[in-house]
């Protein structure tokens, strides 16, 4: 069965790929998403096996790689991290393509694209599943290639080209970073499956580096890289952490997601919403017992995410294409879950991820919608008060704007009512604020990024929905005229994800970070209970980032004398089984205090827990007053032009900086090497010039075929006398005259 | 010397009496006899040459008490001597007769010595594995350019029996070669078979090109002999003895500048022969100015002669002195693969090609005899044998490259060959991909036996040196096969005969070791690795 998930996007690529001449593009669509639908409805069955029955398995299905001590093989790797992400991945992508049926209606290469998109969620299925780096690695280039493809789908566009390009560069520097994150893996630990890496960093077991004669604990050893010494685990952190921020467009890398949206909407939705880009969220989280030893790493990653939130917010705020509003806001996400695993709450980012994926596919989908209603026109400004053109539409961006916003009262029982985006980012904001107040150096500045960031999240949200929806109508008279809501084909595709964006969050809440997520992930992620548990877990995961061998040792007497309760045995127990120990070791100590509230777990303050929603709804009324109120007022700031919008316009004029540094800076160099190194120096003197030589020594060997009997017994003569003197040389040299 | 002894000696030397005998005899009948008696005296001593090396082969110990492997050696001795008769007979009764000679020759070389003996005529004349490996693949090579000839001869009205007994008097010389182990035989077996060559050369004396071959070989030729002769009386001077046996005890761990100077010229005698260069100049008029059969003939047994010769001449009686003869092939193995690879890419004439071609082969078979070890030895028979099977292969196809109005040899007239002859085309390319050493055919085997134990030996400048090499020789294989395959076809030729085809087949076929490998590979490793083990 999992093996089927896994495969059958991939029959349906081949299916679609390799005979749309023969069946039709018609039965290519309908191949192709039957085949997703099936894998979807598996991979249901499959997260309720593992979520409620326990089940975890590792399939080995060929040996792929045996060099030496270097082995790999074709694994899938089911557990509940794997599950969630084989969910979010088949169900988005099954409803992406039953969508994709109706906007790619008018297209001539419908099979193509359909080929490229099950190839996408094969890749990605692959990468999920994977047992061991490489196998991930593979999954990890395959994503790129479907994106490369996808992307520039329209190839006879520049500029879905250029896109098409930039993504695939920009992702290969991040890629870079990984590949060599792998290869640090294995020379670190020997191997480079999950399993034992992670029970060798849980012992801190032995280890011997490739490059030493000498063995040392994994904590202990040290990598030389770039000249400086580096702990190793930091250094793998690290390295995988630039391949992650390469997948996911985080800050510095984030160049080509907003660029991405020169590929038809279907794919925004699929790629750069729900799938592709969490791979590097996934990453971390599955490499999570790592980091959870690389305090600095993790540090790094807080901050980039941070950044990356506040950052992407920040340029939403001033663009005019719908769709790239959304793309910033993916980014902004994204920062969100990167900085929850920076800050130890693994379980909270993947629940971002679960919910982000539905209300960001639904708002991708909505807004591929509304462009396909108006005749392909992306541009806000020309747009408005299209809602009574396309309700359903209007509803369906509503709910995933209300989601994404996460509206929600932070009152009663648990964290409060709301929507799903509610449940999972004030977890992740709450949890960088336990994190700070803990003694996390850079908790806090991720608390307040992240709230700044909901402000201006809610606040370009609200915009769009109001350019898009409300006021008046500024575009062309006769595409209004022709502007509908979508087909049910396409319009069923969103009623799915708006129940997805509505109430994942609320049902799926406790589960993923509050009091049931030791049982749900068992050790997939750890399950710290980042908010709900409290103030001890996130207390843990200061004292663990600052040392987490002493943490451990203590952890021991700690568990066993203060409090023999059947927390402190869970402790051990996974202790040995894992490496979450330390979290837990505190958690025994807050037991006494937190076991009346066991269930609701360990308050914040309340004003951390009203901030979010106050500036939510701050964001909303600014919106409300700029955009609906006075509307035209958003118009004429942009219109005055101050440096601040040009800033923001411009995305903080990162593109130009690339350009101008690297883009034309690499030009010059492959320009250099290509000409001078390759033309002139590598074809010249190599097989061009190895060529002309052989062609001359030929001829000259012919004409010294002179055809004179004289020439030939003067050559035979010579070298007889040659072989002589020689012989006579060597022999005199080694002093045997006689 | 008691009468025992000398007809022990002699019966040793049956292979070579025969081949001595034929020649008088098919002379004789030649000579003195008409057409029609020619004939039945041909079929006569073809049949009584056959049935007694049959005969002798099937009683002698060589497969035991075995009858059914004895019958079988039996059979197969009279299935070659009919075939080789019968493909020769073209060119008249007497050439066929001459190819039974050939092969009752080389059946008469795999009956081994008695228990004990390994040299007959007081040690002069071996008598020993190498010799009778050497010995049968000779043989079978005389008939095989024997049956190749035939129609030439008769397309080019040269079919007079001298040819054929000229051949068989080189091939006898040849015989004596591998089986001599002492300076004189050497010399004797050298000269026998150089003057039956020099007039074969000459064969087509009205052509001004053939004659002045004939005369350039005759003249360096004579120079050459002069060269090993004077080394030769060198080796004497110095260790006091003809005799390899005893020279290799006389030869100490340090010998004098005289015998060394003695054993350079002797090789170089003997690198004149197999045209390694520098004193391969003679190759290529020679070989484009000769009868294209003789052509065949002079790339393929005498260098298997010659490398036999050659290994023996330094193995037996110098092994002390390995490093300082190793130098000296190892220079000649360099050059000779240069000359021969770069020398062969601005050629026009395929024949001349081939000269080049097989100085580069020589080269490379002297990269194996350079390691100065079994596993060298090894490598060198395997490489000749292969190599010999191949250019045999490759001669038959360039005899079938005839047009109406006579032989051609321009390399441009392979042009479409697919297409007017796609049997020839294949065989032809399966053979040229083999010489240039592509993986899964018998070339590229006998290059990585040849090649190995030098590596083995140490001297990996001169290996790579090789593969280098060989990489540019395969340019000019590959360009042919270009040719024939790619290139529109300029004027059709005409049919080739059926016994060039077999041939051309045959040994393409013979490349395909995974194909032969159960019936050929196992057994013919033991057979090298016998041969081989004469030497050590």
């Amino acid at each position: 069965m999992y093996a089927a998930i896994v495969f059958l996007p991939l029959i349906g690529c081949l299916i679609a790929g390799l005979f749309r001449k023969q069946i039709g593009a018609r039965a290519a669509m309908f191949v192709t998403t039957g085949l997703l639908f099936v894998s979807a409805g598996l991979s249901i069955i499959t997260f309720a096996q593992v979520a409620w029955g326990g089940v975890e398995t590792q399939i080995v299905l060929l040996p792929w790689f045996s060099i030496g001590d270097f082995q790999a093989s074709w694994t899938i790797r089911v557990d509940m991290l794997t599950a969630v992400m084989l969910v979010v991945v088949t169900s988005v992508s099954s409803l992406v393509h039953l969508y994709s049926i109706g906007y790619m209606e008018e297209d001539p290469d419908q099979a193509r694209f359909f080929s490229y998109l099950s190839l996408f969620t094969f890749a990605m299925l692959m990468l999920v599943t994977a047992d061991d780096l490489l196998q991930l690695f593979f999954g990890w280039e395959g994503v790129g290639l479907a994106s490369y493809l996808l992307i520039g789908f329209w190839y006879k566009k520049p500029s879905a080209n250029a896109a098409a390009i930039k993504a695939f560069v920009t992702n290969r520097v991040g890629d870079f970073g990984f590949a060599l994150g792998v290869m640090a893996t294995f020379a670190v630990f020997g191997t480079i499956e999950f399993d034992a890496i992670f029970s060798a960093i849980a012992n801190d077991a032995a280890v011997t580096p490739l490059w030493s004669e000498q063995s040392s604990a994994v904590s202990e050893t040290s990598i030389s890289f770039l000249g400086m010494e580096f702990a190793a685990l930091e250094l793998i952190g690290f390295l995988l952490f630039i391949g992650a921020m390469g997948k996911s467009a985080q800050f510095f890398l984030h160049v080509w997601l907003p660029d991405a949206m020169e590929g038809p909407t279907p794919v925004s939705a699929l790629i750069h919403a729900a799938t592709m880009v969490t791979a590097g969220v996934f990453l971390v989280c599955r490499m999570w017992q790592v980091y959870d030893a690389a305090p600095y790493a993790s540090m790094l990653v807080t901050i980039i995410g941070a950044v990356t939130a506040l950052y992407a917010a920040t340029v939403g705020v001033a663009q005019n294409d719908i769709k790239r509003v959304v793309a910033y806001s993916t980014c902004s996400q994204l920062g969100y879950m990167f900085f929850a695993a920076g800050v130890g709450a693994y379980g909270a980012a993947m629940f971002h991820l679960f919910t982000h994926a539905f209300f960001k596919a639904l708002l991708f989908l909505g807004s591929g919608a509304v462009i396909h209603g108006l005749h392909h026109e992306q541009d806000m400004r020309l747009m408005g008060g299209v809602r009574s053109k396309m309700p359903w539409t209007w509803a369906m961006m509503i709910i995933g704007t209300l989601a994404l916003t996460g509206v929600g009262l932070p009152m009663g029982a648990g964290l409060g009512y709301g929507f799903s985006g509610f449940f999972s980012k004030d977890t992740i904001i709450e949890a960088a604020y336990f994190a700070g107040e803990a003694g996390n150096e850079v908790g806090m500045f991720a608390f307040w990024m992240g709230v700044i960031a909901a402000f201006l999240t809610s606040f370009y949200s609200w915009r769009l929905i109001f350019m898009t929806f409300h006021g008046r109508y500024r575009g062309p008279s006769e595409v209004l005229a022709h502007a509908h809501d979508a087909p049910w084909v396409m319009r069923a595709p969103l009623v799915i994800l708006s129940i997805g964006a509505l109430f994942a969050g609320a049902a799926f809440f406790s589960s993923f970070v509050g009091d049931r997520s030791e049982a749900f992930w068992r050790g997939s992620v750890p399950a710290a209970h980042a908010s709900a548990e409290g103030h001890g877990a996130a207390d843990a995961y200061l004292e663990q980032a600052d040392n987490t061998h002493a943490e451990d040792m203590q952890h021991e007497t700690d568990a066993s004398a203060a409090a023999p309760t059947v927390t402190a045995e869970e402790a051990e127990d996974e202790h040995s089984a894992g490496g979450a120990a330390a979290p837990h070791a505190v958690e025994a100590d807050h037991h006494a205090e937190a076991a009346d509230d066991h269930g609701g777990g360990h308050h914040p303050p309340e004003w951390v827990r009203w901030t979010p929603f106050g500036v939510t709804i701050a964001g909303f009324l600014i919106a409300v007053w700029a955009y609906l109120l006075n509307e035209g007022l958003g118009a004429r700031i942009a219109a005055r032009g101050g440096p601040l919008h040009a800033f923001l316009y411009n995305k903080w004029y990162f593109d130009q900086l690339y350009n101008a540094t690297l883009v034309r800076g690499a030009r010059g160099l492959g320009d250099l090497f290509w000409k001078g190194g390759d033309q002139k120096i590598i074809d010249g003197l190599g097989p061009n010039g190895v060529a002309a030589a052989a062609a001359f020594a030929g001829r000259r060997q012919s004409k010294s075929q002179t055809g004179y009997l004289y020439h030939y017994a003067f050559v035979m003569l010579l070298g007889v006398a040659a072989f002589a003197s020689w012989v006579l040389f060597t022999a005199s040299n080694s002093g045997a005259p006689s | 010397m008691d009468v025992a002894t000398l007809l022990g000696d002699l019966r040793l030397a049956a292979p070579e009496l025969t081949l001595a005998g034929g020649a008088m005899a098919l002379l004789m009948v030649g000579v003195l006899f008409g057409e029609r008696l020619q004939i039945i005296a041909s079929v006569a001593l073809a049949l009584a040459v056959t049935l007694g090396a049959g005969l002798a082969l099937a009683s002698s110990s060589a497969f035991g008490e075995d009858g059914g492997a004895n019958l079988f050696a039996f059979a197969a001795t009279g299935l070659a001597s009919l075939i080789a008769f019968l493909g020769a007979r073209p060119a008249g009764p007497i050439n066929g007769a001459a190819a039974s000679f050939l092969v009752a020759a080389g059946a008469l070389a795999i009956i081994p010595a008695p228990e004990g003996v390994e040299a007959a005529f007081n040690g002069a004349f071996a008598v020993d594995g190498l010799s009778s490996f050497a010995k049968v693949v000779i043989a079978l090579s005389g008939a095989a350019s024997l049956v190749m000839a035939a129609r030439y001869l008769v397309g080019e009205r040269l079919a007079k029996f001298e040819f054929s007994v000229l051949v068989m008097l080189a091939v006898m010389g040849m015989l004596m070669m591998v089986s001599a182990r002492d300076l004189i035989a050497l010399y004797i077996g050298l000269e026998m078979q150089s003057l039956a060559l020099y007039v074969l050369a000459a064969f087509n004396r009205d052509s001004v090109r053939a004659s002045e071959a004939g005369l350039k070989y005759f003249v360096l030729g004579a120079l050459s002999s002069g060269l090993l002769l004077y080394g030769s009386s060198l080796i004497y001077g110095f260790t006091g003895s003809t005799q390899f046996v005893e020279i290799a005890a006389a030869v100490g761990e340090e010998p004098s500048i005289g015998l060394l100077f003695g054993l350079v010229f002797l090789m170089c005698g003997v690198a004149f022969k197999i045209s390694a260069a520098p004193f391969h100049m003679w190759t290529p008029d020679v070989y484009e100015g000769a009868p294209t059969p003789v052509t065949a003939l002079f790339s393929a047994a005498p260098k298997m002669a010659a490398m036999v010769l050659f290994a023996r001449a330094l193995y037996e009686p110098f092994p002390e002195i390995a490093a300082d003869w190793r130098q000296i092939i190892m220079a000649l193995a360099a050059l000779s693969m240069a000359v021969g690879s770069f020398g062969a890419l601005a050629q026009r004439n395929i024949k001349r090609l081939m000269a080049y071609s097989s100085i580069g082969n020589m080269g490379f078979a002297l990269v194996a005899l350079s390691a100065g070890t079994r596993e060298g030895l090894e490598g060198l028979l395997i490489y000749m044998t292969i190599y010999l099977v191949s250019t045999t292969g490759i001669f038959a196809c360039i005899l079938a490259m005839r047009r109406r109005e006579g032989m051609v040899e321009k390399i441009e007239d392979l042009a479409g060959l697919s297409r007017s002859h796609p049997g020839l085309a294949v065989a032809m390319t399966m053979l040229l991909f083999s010489v240039a050493g592509i993986p899964p055919l018998a070339g590229f085997f006998g290059k990585f036996f040849a090649f190995l134990p030098a590596a083995e030996a140490g001297l990996w400048p001169l290996v790579i040196f090789a593969v280098v090499m060989s990489v540019v020789s395969a340019f000019y294989y590959l360009r042919l096969i270009r040719l024939m395959w790619f290139d529109q076809p300029a004027q059709p030729l005409v049919a080739a005969p059926r016994e060039l085809g077999f041939i051309a087949g045959l040994s393409a076929f013979a490349m395909f070791p995974l194909f032969i490998a159960p019936f050929v590979a196992a057994p013919g490793r033991a057979l090298v690795e016998t041969a081989a083990g004469a030497l050590f």
